[in-house]
């Protein structure tokens, strides 16, 4: 259990984003840019350093033999580009990993899957990929098979199966792996919900069997399940690392002080019709809250301030996921009265109850208009308060509500059946 | 677990202290060649192969027989347009097998160019998932080739029963030649494979550069055409000096130019150990910028 495992010392990557580094380049603009840059530099301009960003910065820690470490924070913290460098997939810009024992990594499951091939053949495929032996899988060939329960469509090239097939094929592939260090991102999510209990049993087999692991996941209840100790990354920086217990917490009380509340300046001119002065994302209880259960009821409360009388005033809020939008809710929606007739004067506050679940685990960000229906905008206050939605349920069946499953929004319907035949 | 077997195996490891020790570090320009690495990597090259083949195989409706047709029908035109219309001269060979043993080469290499050029923009997903030495990728895509050309070449061999020619010892070195332009099509196929990831035009740049270059070989004429002060600038086209010795090693007729076929053989050591360093400095950044 003591044997140093990793260390990592004083690491940092960046990437450029745009200029040099943008996903790929022409030669054209490579020449463009070479032109460009003497001369820009005769003229005094210093390259843009905005566009520059540390996804790690300075970054030390140390994994004992035997060790599962589990790794938190938020998108962009750095979790994944940490993963890469200990992979040996990307390198560091600075610092220095010294790794004792045979790293195998596992950042996706399925890599290297060919459709046009046998599940016979991308098990060997596969297994090669990720570093197994020829030897190696021979000797373990029938144990993935079992455990991918999938002996009947062996010889069925993979593009015939269904994606829960595909998945277990993958998985079962990647759990065979016996490295000494075992890097794991985000794979688990996958499955149906009986595959998950197994795969979960997996890890905690690797885990007992003194394999040192490391395990990046936005599932808390796992983390918490796996993994002794936890490093919480924040902005490319290690804020805790400590056990699994006190560094969720602090993660959990992190994201809690963030912007879910906001109180806008109140525009004096009586001018401005209608305007939003406050906004907080609210739990049953009405506390202001930031991370929100997949299970739990979450509110919007909006205070508008109403100084004219107008015909066809509304307020909105909008939802945004990753950039994308997810809806959009109007004040007048189910009140028709309102569409029609003239405001009433004076300061409101709406309470707005989401349905539950609809948010997947995810960031997500608030946004507020006001307007005049069919007319005009007036009042546009974009992302200013944002909320995080996780899986902290705990129980296999809840994880079918991951992150991963397909979709933008999680619904519960009712599914009713009766056998017709 | 199973078996606890491997469990205590492993704990006696943790008490040997025998891990491997790697060190990871900030890329230092010109970094080491490592070839090492890459026979540990054996048979995720044999494995990545076999799969390039059996995928290749299986989504055409043709499959192997494509092997024989690409070089069948090319050499049936220059037959009739270069040796029919042209006449061009064949140093007394039947024209049709004067021109397939060029074709045989240089449709290995063309291929293995091409492929090994796509080979890491292609496998994007490998390399961005999984760490084992890139040049695994573009090693493994030439290698693909090989088989074509062991097909094609069964028919070379039955158009020489066809004709009448016998082969002599000179065919014992035809393996070298056949060494010599997997490497030509490997020491450019790095140099393109590591500019593709950066620069995406490589991928049209290749068809016209393999066209080009199919004119500047002595496939549809014999190099004897070329005057001779000008003969050292020909042959530093690697593939002049392996068509001249695969023409040489099967048909045994001609006399193999020494001088040519060694600056050919000393521009492929310069390309290759230079493709090699270049891939090498470029390696460490392949995953970012893919």
């Amino acid at each position: 259990m003591s044997e140093l495992a990793i260390r990592v010392e004083h690491l940092g990557k960046k990437y450029r984003l745009g200029g040099q580094q943008a996903r790929y380049s022409t030669f054209r603009e490579a020449l463009v840019n070479a032109a460009r840059v003497p001369l820009g530099w005769l003229k005094g301009e210093r390259r843009a350093e905005q566009n520059i960003l540390w996804a790690l910065d300075d970054v030390s820690f140390e994994v004992r033999h035997g060790e599962a470490v589990g790794i938190i924070g938020r998108n962009g913290a750095g979790k994944s580009t940490l993963l890469k460098i200990l992979a040996h997939i990307t390198s560091p810009t600075r610092g220095r990993v010294d790794i004792y024992g045979r790293v195998g990594s596992l950042l996706e499951v399925g890599t290297g899957f060919h459709p046009e091939l046998t599940g016979r053949d991308n098990i060997f495929l596969n297994g090669a990929i990720l570093g197994m032996t020829r030897r190696e899988i021979d000797h373990k060939f029938d144990e993935i098979v079992d455990f991918a329960e999938i002996e009947k469509f062996l010889d069925t090239p993979v593009k015939f199966y269904s994606s829960g097939m595909y998945v277990r094929l993958a998985f079962a592939v990647a759990a065979h792996l016996e490295p000494e260090i075992l890097v794991v991102d985000e794979v688990l999510a996958v499955g149906d919900a009986g595959f998950q209990k197994k795969c979960l049993g997996k890890m905690e087999d690797v885990a007992q069997a003194g394999r040192t692991v490391l395990f990046v996941s936005h599932q808390l209840d796992m983390i918490r399940a796996l993994c002794g100790r936890t490093i919480l990354l924040n902005a490319g920086h290690i804020l805790t690392y400590d056990t699994s217990e006190k560094a969720i917490n602090t993660y959990l009380v992190m994201n809690r002080s963030q912007l879910s509340r906001a109180v806008f300046e109140a525009n004096k001119d009586s001018r401005v019709s209608i305007q939003v002065i406050g906004a907080r994302v609210c739990d049953i209880h009405k506390h202001t809250k930031q991370t929100f259960d997949v299970f739990e009821q979450i509110f919007l409360e909006i205070d508008y301030v109403i100084r004219k009388s107008v015909i066809g005033a509304h307020v909105c809020f909008e939802i945004k996921n990753n950039g994308a939008i997810l809806f959009w809710s109007f004040d007048t929606d189910n009140n028709e009265k309102l569409v029609y007739d003239a405001r009433q004067l004076g300061i409101f506050r709406s309470h707005i109850k989401l349905p539950c679940p609809l948010l997947k685990a995810g960031h997500y960000l608030v946004s507020f208009y006001t307007g005049i229906a069919n007319s005009e905008r007036i009042q546009t206050l974009e992302e200013v308060i944002s909320f995080d939605v996780e899986l902290i349920s705990k129980g296999a069946t809840y994880l079918s509500y991951a992150e991963k499953r397909p979709g933008m929004i999680a619904v519960s319907l009712d599914w009713e059946t009766e056998k017709i035949s | 677990m199973d078996n606890p077997e491997p469990a205590i195996q492993k704990t006696e490891a943790f008490l040997s202290g025998n891990y491997t020790h790697t060190v990871i570090e900030p890329p230092k320009g010109w970094a080491p060649l490592k070839l090492g690495e890459l026979w540990k990597f054996r048979e995720l090259l044999f494995f990545l192969t076999w799969r390039d083949i059996k995928v290749r195989y299986k989504q055409t409706a043709l499959g192997a027989a494509w092997a024989i047709l690409q070089p069948v029908l090319t050499m049936i035109v220059f037959s009739i347009v270069f040796g029919g219309l042209a006449k061009l001269p064949s140093e007394g060979i039947p024209y049709p097998i004067f021109t397939f043993t060029a074709l045989l080469p240089w449709q290995l290499f063309a291929f293995a160019l091409t492929q090994s050029s796509n080979s890491l923009v292609g496998s994007q997903n490998l390399i961005s998932k999984v760490y084992f030495p890139r040049l695994v990728v573009p090693f493994s895509s030439v290698l693909a080739g090989v088989l074509d050309f062991a097909i094609a070449f069964v028919v070379l061999v039955g158009m020489m029963a066809f004709y009448g020619i016998g082969l002599t010892p000179a065919i014992l070195l035809l393996p070298l030649f056949l060494i010599l332009a997997l490497i030509s099509a490997l020491a450019v196929g790095l140099w393109l494979s590591a500019l593709n990831v950066q620069y995406r035009d490589i991928r049209y740049v290749v068809p016209f550069l393999t066209q080009f270059w199919m004119y500047a070989t002595p496939i549809a004429y014999s190099s004897s055409l070329i005057p001779e002060k000008w003969r050292w600038l020909y042959s530093l086209n690697p593939m002049t000096g392996v068509v001249e010795g695969f023409r040489w090693a099967i048909l045994g007729k001609s006399s193999l130019d020494v001088v040519s076929l060694s600056i050919s053989a000393g521009m492929v050591v310069v390309l290759f150990i230079g493709g090699l360093y270049y891939f090498k400095r470029m390696e460490s950044g392949f995953a970012d910028i893919i």
